[in-house]
């Protein structure tokens, strides 16, 4: 557990050096940011692996798991003509397991997507290591207090669209200039 | 082995009374020539500073030899990459002397992307008496000139002058760390993380490269050791491969950070091989890779420590090591002001402080020593009160004499052997 948290931890840090070694003067510097990604990647694997070992893994997931990090270790030997390349496999080492989740997703057709509710965590499958990982900043617009969402229902537009598009489209008209 | 603290360089800013450094004052690079008469430092704000020794004088044998400000100028200015959209730093990461050939001293010195080859030379005298000038360099008006005269030298007090001879830039992509002259004083080696540039000093605009395509730790194996050697025959660019098997058991989050190799240097028979690490620096056979002849600890203390110093950055410090003349005794930095030596002889080290608070000119430095841990004694130091913002990355040891230099932030330190 002490570990989970240390490699948490860590990760956050990592990360945020990664973000800042962006804007230091005289630019990336290749060996640093290797030696990051290296530890990235360790507490990374030491993460995962804890949370591996509170909830059961189902055999499908495992896959894209290993795909994604067999991947990243081919990327990860320096290549001289794309020197950004190094750092953005770093910075995305945390969520490349999740972007491969997503792939997935594209299968399931019946889903409403585009009317998906925000409320939603995520499209991503859950799975070993589901949606962005905790400690990383939230990318998803906040609500101010106060506020309120208001959820379209689901389905609701579609219904309509059918019947009322062309009511719709004449009491609505948009100019477009 | 007792030293004295001899002379300090003169921090210009207006800031030397407060404990704080400008930053561009920050001392990068210390290095002798080779035969310890100059010592030349590079700072972050892409200066030169060159010391001379001073003449032994009968009068005062005490005041052996003292090094004094010989020449400064300004060797890298901050540019801009266009194409990259990325500033360029002007700190001076190496300066390597060429052996002198004639009057004139010649050094080469590189920022992260350009390596310049400056000529410093001592002028001594001034022609007088110009046909066309007057004394104040003005043309003269030419109807006032009725006769032929040829200028004549006199005497002038003494300016040493330094000029750029040569630039070599364009050939690192990534930053670079280091250069390295050749013994047949035609060429030279820069190199960058991925790159080894073999160039000609008379020609500028093209380079042999040599490009690493696996230099990196794969998995569960520690740091690898690329070094790269121009032998006598300047045909061969060898590289050796040191590695020593990791303890599983002592495997952490930061095993590869603290097994990164920050500095190599060949001792001066070229027997052996010095590599400093975060916390040990270590002696290598160059016909033995798989194990060090010697390990040394240079601040064990810290091993505990190591989250912390990844949060704040000191993890990724680069330390360098040195061999003194007769490759005897090994030096090398740590935090606090604090420098080690080992003696691979006896196998006593000493840990001195180069700090201006605690040891006064011509003082003898007192040992330190830090506590680990239970009772601290009265002259110790605890592990938790050490400064990290006081480091000594840049050392360097006179080639045959007892002098080292060694660079705390923006101060220069140079010690010498006691005199009895």
């Amino acid at each position: 557990m002490d570990v989970n948290v240390e490699a948490k931890r860590i990760l956050a840090v990592s990360i945020s050096k990664l973000y800042a070694s962006r804007t230091q003067r005289g630019g990336l510097r290749l060996h640093r940011s290797l030696l990051l990604s290296l530890v990235m990647r360790s507490a990374r694997d030491i993460y995962h692996s804890s949370r591996e070992s509170e909830a059961p893994i189902a055999a499908a997931p495992e896959e894209p798991m290993d795909t994604s990090s067999r991947a990243e270790e081919q990327t990860q030997l320096p290549e001289p003509e794309s020197e950004p390349q190094p750092v953005a496999n770093g910075a995305e080492a945390a969520s490349e397991v999740s972007d491969s989740r997503e792939e997935e997703s594209d299968g399931e057709t019946t889903e409403d997507k585009e009317n998906v509710s925000p409320t939603r965590q995520s499209r991503k499958r859950r799975g070993k290591a589901s949606a962005a990982p905790d400690f990383l900043p939230s990318k998803r617009a906040r609500l101010e207090p106060g506020e309120e969402r208001y959820a379209a229902p689901l389905g609701s537009c579609r219904t309509m669209a059918g019947e009322s598009l062309t009511t719709l489209s004449l009491n609505r008209v948009i100019p477009a200039f | 082995m007792e030293e004295e603290n001899d002379t300090r360089k003169v921090n210009n800013s207006f800031l030397r009374d407060h404990n704080y450094a400008t930053e561009a004052d920050i001392i990068s690079t210390v290095e002798f020539n080779s035969t310890g008469e100059l010592l030349a430092t590079g700072d972050k704000g892409g200066r030169v500073v060159v010391f001379q020794r001073e003449q032994e004088s009968k009068t005062q044998p005490q005041r052996r030899g003292e090094y004094n400000v010989y020449s400064t100028f300004q060797s890298h200015e901050p540019e801009f990459d266009y194409l990259k959209s990325l500033e360029i730093e002007e700190k001076i990461n190496k300066i390597k002397w060429l052996p002198q050939q004639n009057a004139a001293y010649f050094l080469l010195s590189t920022n992260d992307k350009t390596v310049k080859l400056w000529k410093i030379s001592e002028r001594d005298k001034r022609p007088e008496g110009y046909n066309l000038k007057d004394e104040d360099g003005r043309i003269r008006d030419p109807a006032t000139i009725t006769s032929l005269r040829v200028p004549v030298l006199q005497p002038m007090d003494l300016m040493v002058e330094a000029t750029a001879r040569r630039v070599f830039s364009n050939a690192h992509t990534y930053h670079i760390n280091s250069i390295s002259v050749n013994s047949d004083l035609q060429t030279f080696i820069s190199t960058d993380d991925l790159r080894v540039n073999l160039w000609n000093l008379e020609i500028t605009d093209r380079s042999f490269s040599i490009l690493i395509s696996s230099c990196f730790p794969s998995t569960g194996s520690p740091s690898q050791l690329f070094s790269f050697l121009c032998d006598k025959t300047r045909r061969l660019l060898v590289s050796i491969n040191f590695e020593e098997p990791e303890d599983p058991s002592t495997r952490s989050f930061f095993s590869e950070i603290i097994s990164s190799i920050s500095d190599v240097k060949f001792s001066h028979n070229g027997r052996y091989l010095m590599t400093r690490d975060y916390l040990t620096v270590k002696v290598w056979d160059l016909q033995m890779e798989n194990k060090p002849l010697e390990t040394y600890q240079v601040h064990d203390y810290l091993r505990g420590k190591l989250c912390s110093l990844y949060e704040n950055d000191c993890i990724f410090d680069k330390f360098e090591c040195v061999w003194n003349g007769s490759d005897s005794v090994i030096m090398t930095g740590s935090y606090n002001n604090f420098f080690r030596m080992f003696d691979r002889n006896t196998k006593r080290d000493v840990t001195l402080e180069a700090s201006r608070e605690n040891s006064k000119p011509r003082a003898i430095l007192k040992p330190r020593k830090v506590c680990v841990g239970g009772k601290r004694r009265k002259d110790e130091i605890s592990v938790d009160s050490l400064d990290f913002s006081k480091k000594i990355l840049h050392t360097t040891w006179h080639p045959h004499e007892n002098i080292i230099a060694v660079a705390a932030t923006n101060n220069l330190y140079i010690f010498q052997d006691k005199v009895n």
